[in-house]
């Protein structure tokens, strides 16, 4: 894991500072989604080796929810974006 | 002391007699434990993966179920995995019914595995002690205590005194966590991990199943519907059942026919301190953080924590979650300060949805699933072979495997030991 993640407002912070949620590629679906709907939304992941999109919290910062999008392999970070101004919601 | 195996090579059997043989020799005649095949056109059964869980799949195969045209793909080299890189724990104190009485059948098979196999595993049956630190967690460990004694696995609930007399130098006046007590199983321990890699891959192969090494599997082939074989890095060979065994890389393995699996992956530290007189007898844990610690013989302290908490298929982990270990290690030996960590490794951990493993069939007839071990491998891995090979060989479940199914997530059938729900990184 990178030892710095870039946050969106506080620039490169510590990565102890930041909780990770975990993956940001699945969409919550509709209420009345199909009940195979909402079993890949809570159990399935994609799971990649490689580039993956997830959530961190900001906890000891600005406390907002950032999507990383990091390797899982290198651990290497290409990009961090808040989530809301990705229209995302957790 | 020489055997002839079915496929007509000589095995040597290990003894006292043939360590003493041999040393008269001069050592000069010992031979590999196992062959190292160019693999064959076609197999029976391809099982993919050869850590633990996969050879002592091939070994069950061969020996319970008298299936030995077998073949194990292993993309490293034997002992490079989780099997080697584990902190060697064994124990069947678990709570639930799916659970219980599969990892009582590991600990039955650990205590006959040496002659069983041949081979010396180490099985040291030191007794877990589990530390608890307030009346509730009391509670909640006599309830799994007698949960454990309704299935007849051996269990003790310890007072602080009993505690002190075996464990002096534990931080029983901590302020925020004192210690009461722990519960205690007298035939769990430590097993030496690479010794059971080895002795199931020498098991298995004496019995005619081929290990073959740094052959990674890059595509699995279909034709109407079944598994026909899989391409590898050292070309195409085919099969009449494929079981994957992949740990970690499970994902990787079950993208390559479409299926998504409830697994995510995440990578588990371990460490080794520099070597100590016999200080710690038992393997304990700690009750008010994640901490277990073990001394193995070479006089190493062999410790862990908890998994890191992000998604990693890197065999490394980060400094912070060093020392949080650390830290939760001085908290219950506060002596510990003092002593230098040697080494440290990092796995990589296929983490199911409910911190519970599964054992089972998929949606295509001919190919098996074995995953979802989270951090508990280790301990299971003669049962998980053992049970594994049951539902290769006869296409139905053992009867202490019968839970662990692929689908219980959409029937709502979670074994969830820890109760925290559908977040890997919490299990």
């Amino acid at each position: 894991m990178a030892s710095l993640i870039t946050c969106s407002h506080c620039g490169p912070r510590p990565k102890e500072e930041f909780t990770v949620k975990g993956d940001a590629a699945i969409a919550r679906p509709a209420a009345d989604a199909s009940e195979d709907a909402w079993y890949a939304y809570v159990y399935l992941r994609d799971n990649p080796r490689g580039r993956h999109k997830e959530y961190w919290h900001h906890t000891s910062g600005c406390r907002r929810w950032l999507v990383v999008e990091r390797d899982t392999v290198t651990h290497a970070i290409y990009a961090v974006a808040d989530a809301a101004a990705q229209g995302e919601t957790a | 002391m020489i055997a002839t195996s079915s496929h007509g090579e000589s095995i040597m059997r290990y003894s006292a007699f043939s360590v003493f043989l041999n040393a008269l020799r001069g050592n000069k005649s010992w031979r590999p434990a196992w062959r190292s095949p160019v693999p064959k056109n076609h197999y029976d059964v391809i099982i993919v993966g050869g850590g633990g869980h996969g050879l002592s799949t091939a070994y069950y195969l061969a020996k319970e179920f008298g299936i030995t045209n077998v073949a194990v793909l292993e993309k490293g080299y034997i002992g490079s995995g989780n099997v080697g890189r584990n902190t060697t724990i064994i124990r069947s104190n678990y709570l639930l019914q799916g659970n219980n009485p599969f990892y009582e059948l590991s600990m039955k098979l650990w205590e006959g595995l040496e002659q069983d196999f041949n081979f010396n595993a180490m099985v040291s049956q030191r007794g877990v002690l589990n530390l608890y630190h307030s009346d509730a967690q009391r509670d909640a460990y006599t309830r799994r205590g007698n949960a454990m004694r309704l299935h007849g696995v051996d269990a003790d609930l310890l007072d602080r005194n009993t505690v002190r007399q075996m464990l002096p130098f534990l931080d029983f006046d901590n302020a925020r966590f004192p210690i009461q007590g722990a519960l205690m199983q007298k035939r769990g321990g430590t097993v030496r991990h690479d010794a059971v890699a080895w002795g199931y891959a020498r098991g298995a192969d004496s019995r005619g199943v081929d290990i073959i090494q740094n052959c990674e599997v890059t595509g699995i082939r279909r034709e109407n519907g079944v598994v026909t074989g899989v391409e590898t890095s050292q070309g195409f060979i085919g099969c009449g059942k494929l079981a994957l065994a992949a740990a970690g890389n499970s994902t990787v393995v079950a993208d390559m026919i479409d299926m998504k699996l409830p697994i995510e992956s995440h990578v588990l530290q371990a460490f080794v301190s520099e070597g100590l007189k016999p200080f710690i007898d038992n393997v304990v844990t700690f009750g008010a953080g994640h901490f277990y610690v073990s001394q193995s013989d070479k006089g190493g302290l062999v410790f862990g924590g908890d998994i890191d908490g992000y998604n990693s298929y890197a065999q490394r982990g980060n400094l912070a979650t060093v020392e949080h270990v650390a830290e939760a290690g001085v908290a219950m030996i506060p002596a510990l300060s003092r002593v230098r960590v040697l080494r440290s490794w990092g796995g990589v951990m296929d983490m199911s949805m409910d911190g519970s493993p599964i054992i089972d069939r998929t949606h295509i007839d001919n190919l098996y699933l074995n995953a979802g071990w989270c951090y508990g491998g280790f301990k299971a891995t003669p049962a998980s072979g053992f049970c594994y090979a049951h539902l290769i060989a006869r296409n139905q479940p053992h009867e202490t495997a019968t839970a662990f199914r692929l689908d219980r997530f959409a029937r709502g059938r979670m074994i969830d030991e820890k109760g925290v729900g559908s977040q890997p990184n919490l299990h």
